[in-house]
């Protein structure tokens, strides 16, 4: 589980988060969502640790992660994956490759039990034996997303971030990622929590979804409970979709 | 995993750069050899001291300090965009993320490799500039190959070895810490990246030319 209390973090003296107070639980996909610019990124990498915060708690279960020496954040960080938007996948090395990096950067597992998990990362992910030796740059974008998931729980975190996973994705392809994303969640009760600013993930997995405007924690609640949540700031963001405002009005 | 990388750095840096090394160096000994040939006509001068002349040359500058602007260009511009792209494409924040020291990880290999190898294509341009001088000169016919080999024996003194090698680990740390701190600390895209290698050769360049005149000022003279 990891709790947030009462985040504040500024750039410059702009203020980007104000008082953020949330807890993201695991067996769960939690997703943050909210407008291009409205702090989604920098609470993430907050609560990564990549952004010093001005104020605050973040628990990572009975860990604060503000209190940490640089020692404590790296071991943390051993039990953390994360998905880029990008995928991140290292091009130099091949798909096996970068799944195996992780095991070979922090465990002392022999070659043969490091392949074993390599390969049971990638069928997990679905990614097929012939293409284990390809490079990064010779996959489709979906396929880089399901390889950047694959390393992502390859040390088996407690934890897994994803920033925008399924973004420049074709429907279809999003879907499958937000699917194989909520199955591994459950499968290895991680605590998730997915940045999007795409409503179908949220109908899809959004089991928890914390809806940001301006820095400040405007919503709480589930996907059921989104339709009807008396925020007109969350209303204006889902129902700019006309697709949504029909559903919303039961046509 | 750490050796793994440096030695993967020492292939991708040096032992690549070997033939590009090779090839400069044999035409601009050839070069040399005709242009002092050309400077020394006069019978009063021993024929040997274009051997002589294109020895000191290639010990003292070419191999070392030209060379190095050459490496400059070469390895410095690809250790710029590589850093540079791993960094534009969040592959950096990646690695911080699973908990690995990026900077040690990415950087420490190049600078190690690119020190260490620096002084092994010190060696081989020295060499193969030499050789050609030797082909060139009997080819254009302006020397013969013993008076060329008995010029590059002449007034030979091992220091300047010593000296070009000193000034190789110096060049060799500057063109790979250089370039991989505007690599590192790049923001943006590709273009950014682009302006990064060319600020990265730039700035590399004055300060092998600086550290070529001071070290030259403490060591030689």
């Amino acid at each position: 589980m990891i709790t947030v209390k009462n985040l504040t973090k500024s750039f410059d003296g702009n203020t980007v988060l104000k008082d953020i107070s949330t807890t993201f639980e695991p067996g769960k996909t939690n997703l943050i969502i909210g407008r291009s610019g409205s702090g989604k990124t920098v609470l993430l990498k907050s609560i990564l640790g990549l952004f010093e915060v001005d104020s605050g708690e973040i628990w990572f279960d009975d860990r604060n992660l503000v209190n940490m020496s640089d020692k404590e954040r790296k071991l943390l960080r051993q039990e953390i994956g994360m998905v880029f938007q990008g995928g991140a996948l290292f091009d130099s090395i091949n798909v096996e490759g970068n799944v195996r990096f992780p095991l070979d950067m922090f465990t002392q597992m022999s070659t043969a039990e490091k392949q074993k998990r390599v390969e049971f990362c990638l069928d997990h992910v679905n990614i097929e034996k012939q293409a284990f030796k390809l490079s990064p740059s010779e996959i489709s974008g979906g396929m880089q997303k399901r390889v950047a998931i694959a390393r992502a729980i390859a040390l088996n975190p407690k934890y897994l971030f994803c920033d925008e996973p399924n973004s420049g994705l074709d429907p279809e392809t999003a879907t499958v990622i937000d699917q194989l994303i909520q199955a591994l969640t459950k499968e290895f009760q991680m605590t998730t929590i997915i940045n999007t600013h795409d409503m179908n993930s949220v109908i899809e997995i959004g089991e928890s979804v914390l809806f940001i405007s301006k820095g400040e924690k405007e919503w709480e609640g589930t996907k059921h409970e989104i339709l009807n949540s008396g925020s007109k700031k969350l209303d204006d963001f889902i129902f700019a979709n006309k697709l949504y405002a029909q559903m919303k009005q039961g046509q | 995993m750490y050796f793994r990388q440096l030695f993967l750095e020492i292939d991708n840096l040096g032992v690549n750069s070997v033939w590009i090394v090779l090839i400069i160096s044999v035409f601009i000994g050839g070069i040399m050899t005709i242009q002092f040939a050309n400077a020394m006509e006069n019978p009063l001068y021993p024929s040997g001291l274009v051997g002589l002349g294109t020895r000191d040359t290639l010990l003292l500058e070419f191999s070392s300090t030209m060379l190095a602007l050459i490496m400059a260009g070469k390895v410095g511009s690809n250790i710029t965009s590589e850093i540079g792209t791993m960094r534009v494409t969040e592959q950096i924040d990646s690695l911080e993320i699973m908990g690995v020291n990026s900077a040690s990880y990415l950087i420490l290999p190049k600078i190690v490799a690119v020190v260490f190898v620096f002084p092994f294509l010190y060696i081989l341009s020295v060499f193969f500039g030499l050789l050609g001088g030797l082909i060139t000169g009997p080819l254009v016919n302006i020397i013969t190959i013993p008076e060329y080999i008995e010029g590059i024996q002449w007034l030979f003194r091992p220091y300047y070895v010593f000296f070009s090698i000193i000034k190789c680990l110096v060049f060799g740390f500057l063109i790979s810490s250089v370039s991989a701190y505007f690599g590192y600390y790049v923001q943006g895209g590709a273009l950014e990246v682009g302006k990064a290698s060319t600020k990265a050769v730039v700035n590399t360049n004055i300060l092998i030319l600086f550290f070529d005149l001071i070290l030259t000022r403490l060591l030689l003279t």
